[in-house]
């Protein structure tokens, strides 16, 4: 690699060719798109029945409007809530699960079938998957027959008419979906730990919590920041599983509404305007996000 | 191996606590689409009557109804497969060449542009949904799977993926003994670079083809027609449409049909996605 003469500099153009097609799609349909959404939130720019209102200059006046109005607020709360309600029960599942698959002293058998099995919901379709988990916490679904036949509900519970339920019915699918996925990045982490720490640590006659504790967890830090914030991010994009599960209506009184639901009504209702402020917002947040996983990861190198 | 009884609890016991919690979590993951399956077998009116453990024999009946009622769902299947499977192959392809571009050559903004990809790989869809829409529908292309498939050629966390494999499994001195034998870059890109990555390749083709089966979010913007809507779209007009109205046996088998082709290809190919998934995910 090191002698550079006319042959090695002549093939390296094919990199700038090979590059081609990438960059042509992404200018054409990511950053052409990213500049027409930021522009169109300085306009108001709206559908008032069939008439077209719009585009008008207004300049932040969209923005003033979006976080003025406090629905912005309800809803980044809401997804934020259903988020950290998944979240917490997944991370922890997932350091259980993956310490004790990466654990050699406990030889436990069937570890690929294990792995199989939980990560199978995270490839499901989620729009299938609420599907299903609205025909079975129906009113007359078979859960509430279950858990009267077990004399556990005495009358019939309307799981998407109480907030909590509702909210919870949400966290609990996405945590079915991704703790799995958790669990096996978190293994790759542990796997790659070097196992004469371990060692050293039973020779000083450490107990396995110290171990947990003081050995995986500090290696482990920069996957799970990692895990973290994509799943953060990956929160934020909530959509396709109470969209489907409350029809887009984000009920009961819009505490299941996220802030890509949100976006979607702008989007089908074609508000320009406020859907652009609205996707601004959002790029703003993730494009923070990413800049603190970049931080971590590169501050580790 | 010793013994070693003073640790806390014992190994033994600590193996039976975890083989319990293992066997709670795998009930957990497979109980829903147990009864998924068991109710896409049973008639409306027997599913009125509550829950049962033991399938019963409308599954061939439900089957039909679904393909004679109102939602279009083997259209639906075929325009999904169709839009996953060009999604796949544009994307594996010519991800494949973005990483072998980065990986087999030295250029002035090679650094830059891997940077860059790498910080446009968190950018979510949907922020740019709207000026995408906006492209479309100027271009005409409103109601077509073309929005669906070719933004699938940028690609950047498939890129990822594949760029941290060739890292490991293509030597870059066997690129220098084709170059020596006199093979032009193009060639040694399709006849060397892929067939060696074929095993990465496979794994992303499978993530890809899932990913654009799964989504719900941009066809249900770009696709208005019935005869053009994939599965997310139909199952999301399921849910809209009157509930009690529908016999329950087929909205069951409707949900199965859309999840059954992948669950079967997963199980089939299971051993190499739960491995795949991790290569680059992890640095190092």
């Amino acid at each position: 690699m090191k002698n550079k003469n006319a042959h090695v500099t002549g093939y390296n153009r094919w990199g700038y060719i090979f590059l081609i097609p990438f960059m042509v799609t992404f200018i054409v349909f990511q950053l052409i798109p990213l500049c027409s959404t930021i522009y169109n939130s300085f306009f108001e720019h709206f559908m008032n029945g069939l008439t077209e209102i719009g585009p008008n200059y207004v300049g932040i006046a969209n923005y003033k409007a979006m976080f003025k109005g406090g629905d912005i607020w309800k809803y980044f709360g809401n997804t934020m809530i259903m988020w950290l309600m998944g979240f917490v029960p997944q991370i922890l599942m997932s350091l259980l699960l993956a310490s004790w698959f990466s654990n050699p002293s406990l030889r436990l058998k069937g570890k690929t079938f294990f792995q199989t099995v939980i990560y199978l919901p995270n490839l499901i379709m989620a729009s299938a998957f609420a599907m299903l988990f609205f025909a079975l916490f129906s009113d007359v679904g078979p859960v509430n027959s279950l858990l009267q036949n077990l004399g556990i509900l005495k009358g019939t519970y309307q799981f998407l008419a109480h907030t909590s339920s509702a909210r919870w019915l949400v966290a609990l699918m996405n945590f079915i979906m991704w703790f799995g996925n958790t669990t096996i990045l978190l293994l790759a982490g542990m796997l790659g730990i070097d196992t004469s720490l371990y060692e050293a640590a039973e020779v000083d006659g450490a107990t396995s919590n110290q171990v947990f504790f003081k050995i995986t967890l500090p290696i482990l830090r920069p996957i799970l920041i990692y895990v973290m914030i994509t799943s953060l991010i990956g929160g934020l994009q909530m959509f396709d599983v109470p969209q489907i599960l409350t029809n887009g209506t984000g009920q009961p009184t819009r505490t299941t509404m996220t802030l890509i639901m949100y976006l979607n009504k702008h989007l089908f209702s074609k508000n320009y305007g406020m859907g652009g402020a609205l996707s601004v917002f959002l790029f703003v947040v993730t494009g923070i996000l990413s800049f603190i996983i970049f931080k971590f990861n590169s501050k580790d190198d | 191996m010793e013994n070693k009884k003073e640790k806390g609890l014992s190994v033994h016991t600590r193996r039976v606590v975890a083989y319990i919690v293992l066997v709670l979590v795998t009930i957990m993951c497979l109980f829903w689409f147990y009864v998924l399956f068991i109710n896409a077998t049973r008639s409306n009116s027997e599913l009125n009557k509550g829950f049962t453990v033991i399938p019963s024999t409308h599954a061939v009946a439900n089957f039909k109804n679904i393909i004679h009622g109102t939602q279009p769902i083997f259209t639906g299947l075929l325009n999904s497969f169709i839009i996953a499977a060009l999604t796949a192959l544009l994307c594996t392809y010519f991800s494949t060449l973005t990483a072998f571009a980065i990986f087999a050559y030295d250029f002035k903004l090679k650094k830059f542009i891997f940077a860059f990809i790498l910080a446009i790989m968190m950018i979510p869809t949907q922020v740019t949904a709207l000026g995408f829409l906006q492209l479309i529908r100027k271009i005409h292309l409103m109601d077509s799977f073309i929005p669906l498939i070719v933004p699938a050629i940028a690609s950047p966390v498939v890129f990822f993926y594949l760029k941290q494999s060739m890292d490991s499994a293509l030597p870059k001195e066997l690129l220098e003994s084709c170059r020596i034998d006199g093979a032009g870059e193009f060639r040694i890109f399709t006849q060397m670079a892929i067939p060696l990555m074929k095993p990465a390749i496979s794994v992303q083709a499978i993530f890809s083809f899932v990913t654009s089966w799964n989504n719900y979010f941009t066809p249900a913007l770009v696709l208005k027609s019935d005869n053009k809507k994939t599965l997310p779209i139909l199952i999301a007009q399921l849910r809209s449409a009157d509930f009690l109205k529908f016999d329950m046996g087929q909205v069951y088998m409707f949900i199965a049909c859309s999840i059954l082709p992948v669950v079967i290809v997963y199980l089939i190919l299971s051993k190499n996605i739960v491995g795949g998934m991790t290569v680059g995910a992890v640095k190092g």
